[in-house]
């Protein structure tokens, strides 16, 4: 019983062991690396251009040199400049339309999952209803109605669709950490439900939680992008996948513009394999406990 | 005094509640202040459901519970607050019943928070430290502890601690010392005579009869979720009057008796029929000592 009991239980003061394990992980500190780098670049280097993004200088269709560092477009707007707007647009979009979906994830998933029941019936039902939605094709017909597209508006159609399988994992884990006898405990000491949700079940599943919050940012990066791609992208301002659309739309593949397309698709690349990656890197740090629940 | 008349459980399976499962059927009985009431029976038998709607962490179908006289399934969510004060539970399975992520005396400070927020700190460690006392623990060997450093006797011991910090009248304890070992069973054993001694009512759920002989004056035997026998523990455990008693009772192996020397042979039962059918009435068959017809 006693080994039973230090085989059970390592699970302490592991989250600062893990914090440590997690840094010494290359692919977590590759993948965060890259994914901080292009945010600064958002962050940053918008501050410091001087050119608007739409600005359209006498060199047109110039290639990269110390004046344009990514070049000039068709029409003579600076790609670096839009790069940079881009990259920050991007992680915006990514941060927005994640966030909007865990939050409703959780909420849906945690309900679900503790109380059970007629409501987890319900709410399996509209999850299952979301989930086999064809997403694209109700984004293009909601996005082609809205005149004026924002990055916003596109964050919270993207968000609104992208909850259903974190909401389906945490009812499932949920479930099974319900019926654990120290949530019986905080009840009989009083607490109510939101007040046990939030303390005795998530952050059992904390490593579980903050992995999709990854995913979901990639995720909604990458379908922002295709958006943009096939023109439903913001109409007022510029974007990694509108530049892609833009460059597309001018033949820039035949003009040889390759500086046009090649940084905002790397760019994209980049993000959303950095992310991955990080996740990769996280579920190898994670792992035992993941399989232990 | 503790209550319950003509309690039902029904659990909901399947889709949508298609299904129903009569977990508990017609269970009534009592335990006054100073008494240990065991309930024994096999597994399934619906002895952890009745323990959990007495804690009233699930819902009674039908019939009522009732404490000093008041119905407690009336209580909205304040008056299950104060119900806690006077009704707390021990588990089975002292690993479970700590978050293993924080530690261990955070279940007296959960106490603390919704019952004693106002008690300032020194005046709260000192009554946690007294209540550890009370249960055999040092304070200083088992606070601050995380659960895997700590036994599964001292967790359990600290569950009765914090269930003292509260002026409990009833303890509804659920198998909590089927998982410790036989010396640290006897332990805890004698703290619940204690307790008794006190003026506690406890409803003692339990597999071991011994155990049940041991602590309690009263027992109940449950089958397939009804009562099939009641009564005094030495009426009911001397003179065992329904057939699956008597075959429960054979079943346990005697300390000087081998497997070889007499082999048990049980008694045909009753099968496992129509649970939403009231169960067979139990009729009085001596002093203190209720059975029912076996059919
Ligand atoms: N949440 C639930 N949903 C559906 N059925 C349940 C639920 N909990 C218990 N049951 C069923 O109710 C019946 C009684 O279970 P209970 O846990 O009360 O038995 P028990 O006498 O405590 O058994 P054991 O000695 O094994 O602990 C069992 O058939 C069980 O499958
Ligand atoms: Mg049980």
């Amino acid at each position: 019983m006693t080994t039973d009991a230090t085989l059970k239980s390592d699970s302490v003061g592991e989250s600062r062991e893990r914090l440590y394990f997690a840094f010494r992980n290359p692919k977590v500190v590759i993948g965060l690396a890259i994914v901080l780098g292009l945010l600064l670049v958002g962050l940053i280097a918008p501050l410091l251009l001087s050119a608007e993004p739409t600005q359209q200088f006498d060199a047109k269709s110039a290639s990269p040199s110390g004046e344009h560092w990514f070049g000039t477009t068709y029409f003579g707007n600076d790609v670096f400049t839009q790069f940079a707007y881009g990259i920050r647009s991007s992680f915006m979009v990514g941060a927005l339309g994640g966030g909007i979906a865990f939050v409703i994830g959780l909420t849906v998933g945690f309900t679900a999952g503790y109380r059970g029941g007629l409501v987890d019936e319900f709410l399996n039902m509209l999850t299952n209803v979301v989930l086999v939605l064809p997403a694209l094709v109700v984004l293009i017909v909601l996005s082609t109605y809205l005149e004026n597209r924002g990055p916003v508006s596109q964050a919270i159609i993207i968000g609104v669709f992208s909850w259903p399988w974190v909401a389906r994992a945490v009812r499932a884990q949920t479930f099974t950490l319900r019926n654990r006898d120290y949530v019986d405990l905080a009840k009989l000491s009083g607490k109510r439900a939101p007040q046990i949700i939030v303390r005795e079940v998530m952050p059992n599943m904390a490593s579980y939680l903050l992995m999709s919050v990854i995913l979901l940012f990639g995720g909604a990066i990458l379908f922002a992008a295709m958006l943009d791609f096939i023109g439903l992208g913001p109409t007022d301002s510029i974007s990694l996948g509108s530049m892609m659309q833009q460059s597309m739309a001018w033949s820039a593949l035949h003009l040889g513009l390759w500086w046009w397309f090649v940084p905002p698709g790397l760019a994209i690349t980049a993000i959303v394999g950095g992310l991955y990656i990080t996740n990769v890197g996280l579920d190898e740090v994670f792992n035992p406990k993941l399989r232990e629940m | 005094m503790l209550e319950l008349e003509n309690v039902w459980k029904s659990y909901r399976v399947g889709s949508l509640g298609s299904k129903r499962l009569t977990a508990v059927r017609d269970v009534s009985f009592t335990i006054a202040p100073g008494e240990v009431l065991s309930v024994v029976g096999e597994s399934g038998s619906g002895k952890t459901t009745v323990g959990k709607m007495v804690l009233q962490l699930i819902s009674v179908t039908r019939g009522t519970i009732r404490l000093d006289g008041r119905d407690i399934t009336a209580a909205g969510k304040r008056g299950l607050r104060e119900y806690y004060r006077k009704v707390q539970g021990v588990f089975q399975d002292p690993f479970s019943s700590y978050n293993p992520i924080f530690k261990a005396d955070r279940v007296l400070e959960m106490v603390r928070q919704t019952y004693f927020p106002r008690v300032g700190r020194s005046e709260w460690q000192a009554k946690v430290e007294e209540s550890l006392q009370s249960v055999g623990l040092d304070p200083g060997a088992v606070l601050g502890k995380y659960p895997h450093q700590l036994s599964g006797g001292q967790l359990q011991r600290m569950l009765i601690a914090r269930a003292l910090l509260l002026d409990i009248e009833v303890l509804v304890a659920d198998e909590i010392i089927s998982m410790l070992d036989a010396s640290t069973r006897i332990d805890v054993l004698n703290l619940l005579g204690e307790l008794k001694e006190r003026g506690l009512a406890v409803l003692f759920v339990t597999h071991d009869l011994s155990l049940a002989n041991y602590i309690s004056e009263r027992v109940i035997i449950m089958r397939h979720g009804a009562v099939v026998e009641t009564g005094a523990t030495a009426k009911v455990f001397g003179d065992p009057r329904h057939p699956y008693s008597r075959n429960l009772l054979a079943s346990v192996p005697q300390l000087h008796t081998k497997w070889a020397d007499n082999q048990f042979h049980a008694e045909e039962l009753e099968p496992d029929g129509d649970r939403d059918r009231p169960p067979a009435p139990l009729t009085k068959v001596d002093e203190n000592h209720w059975a029912a017809a076996a059919g």
